[in-house]
């Protein structure tokens, strides 16, 4: 028997397929939620210490 | 010694189980009655929720269910290795360590609270990190070896689902989530009290307190037909609010009449009719069971969608 056939190594690969696979949806569903969060006008600030929009005092104009 | 030798030699295969050992420590199906739930109480909400973040909150709530399922057995590994029906789980038989489940439920718990505040709302996520705590501190440590009320308390956990489903639509809490809660509440004890009746040696050499344990069986009967009637009454409660409706009604007239009529033969059973006939009766009550809970929430949806498509009864009696 091979050592690299024995059933050891097929379930190290079985969690490594699975994790990847896991990871990858994982992404997917991060990527996909971004685009329908943004599509639906949810407010991007970044933090980089300039004013944001929503802390300004609303004055009813514009 | 040779690799081979050395795993060979070992009789625990922790730290090298396969993709599905670590799955299988999920509870895959807790995990799908609790994703069903969950959805449904989304889809019964009176809000629109989009797609793409529905199955983003679904995710988080099965990988929430996921990871307490893991640290169930983490907890309970000692008790799971003598029961008959739990011997054969990753950490009893010795295919996933016990520190690998306690690493994974922790990390995974975690990482499905946060993703669940940042895909939908803090609300639905601090429900989600509740019944996560309920489950695990309340339940299996402190509830599930000290009281014979273990199951009545603690079936609190698994009736969060719809609510976490409700509040990810909606980001509240209302009477209708409220009772999909109750009619998942009060089943949980009569589900698994009719298990513990003729489950009862494998609770009592594990030392976990079930009521036909420390109470007997006659008692266990009586709280079995008890729960059944306030089951029955709160799951035709239910037909009247926003999320009920003629097709709710119907059904549920027929599950909770079927209900009643076999919670009511195990009442009048004593131990030896019951010998008789190797628990028949016991073991069709807790199969109807688990069909009773899923019909209700597949009529919960029904009646959702017959609402979505306008074809609801504009005239139902609701109140609250």
């Amino acid at each position: 028997m091979r050592p690299d056939t024995h059933e050891i190594y097929g379930r190290r690969k079985s969690r490594n397929v699975g994790l990847g696979v896991s990871l990858a949806a994982f992404v997917l569903l991060v990527f996909a939620v971004t685009i329908v969060k943004l599509g639906e006008g949810a407010m991007m600030e970044g933090f980089d210490h300039q004013i944001r929009p929503s802390l300004l005092p609303q004055t009813g104009e514009g | 010694m040779t690799e081979l030798s050395w795993t060979e030699a070992q009789p625990s295969r922790g730290g090298d189980a396969d993709f599905g050992d670590y799955i299988e420590l999920l509870k895959p199906r807790v995990m799908r009655l609790v994703v069903f739930t969950a959805a449904v109480g989304m889809l019964a909400a009176p809000v629109a929720i989009h797609p793409v973040i529905a199955l983003a909150g679904l995710v988080c709530v099965a990988v929430g269910a996921g990871a307490s399922g893991a640290l169930n057995m983490w907890w309970d590994r000692d008790i799971d290795g003598i029961m008959r029906r739990t011997s054969g789980r990753p950490i009893p038989s010795g295919r996933i360590a016990r520190e690998e489940a306690l690493a994974l439920g922790l990390t995974l718990s975690a990482f499905s609270i946060v993703m669940l505040a940042l895909f939908s709302n803090l609300l639905s996520a601090g429900l989600l990190a509740f019944t996560i705590f309920f489950y695990i501190v309340i339940y299996s440590m402190w509830l599930k070896r000290s009281t014979p009320q273990n199951i009545v308390i603690g079936g609190a956990a698994g009736a969060f689902p719809p609510m976490i489903g409700w509040a990810i639509a909606t980001g509240g809490v209302s009477l209708e989530s409220v009772l999909m809660f109750a009619l998942i509440f009060l089943w949980t004890p009569p589900h698994f009290w009719a298990l513990s009746l003729f489950r009862n040696d494998d609770y009592a050499r594990a030392g976990v307190p079930m009521m036909t344990v420390v109470a007997g069986f006659p008692s266990t009967r009586r709280s079995i037909f008890v729960y059944s009637l306030i089951l029955a009454a709160t799951a035709i409660l239910v037909a009247f609010t926003e999320i009920g409706g003629p097709v709710y009604l119907a059904g549920a007239l027929i599950l909770n009449a079927r209900l009643l009529h076999d919670a009511f033969w195990i009442v009048r059973r004593d131990e030896d009719q019951a010998a008789a006939d190797g628990m028949l009766r016991e073991k069709r009550f807790f199969g109807f069971s688990i069909l009773y809970l899923f019909l209700h929430f597949v009529l919960i949806l029904v009646d959702a969608i017959l609402r979505g498509l306008g074809a609801g009864f504009a005239s139902w009696p609701v109140f609250g």
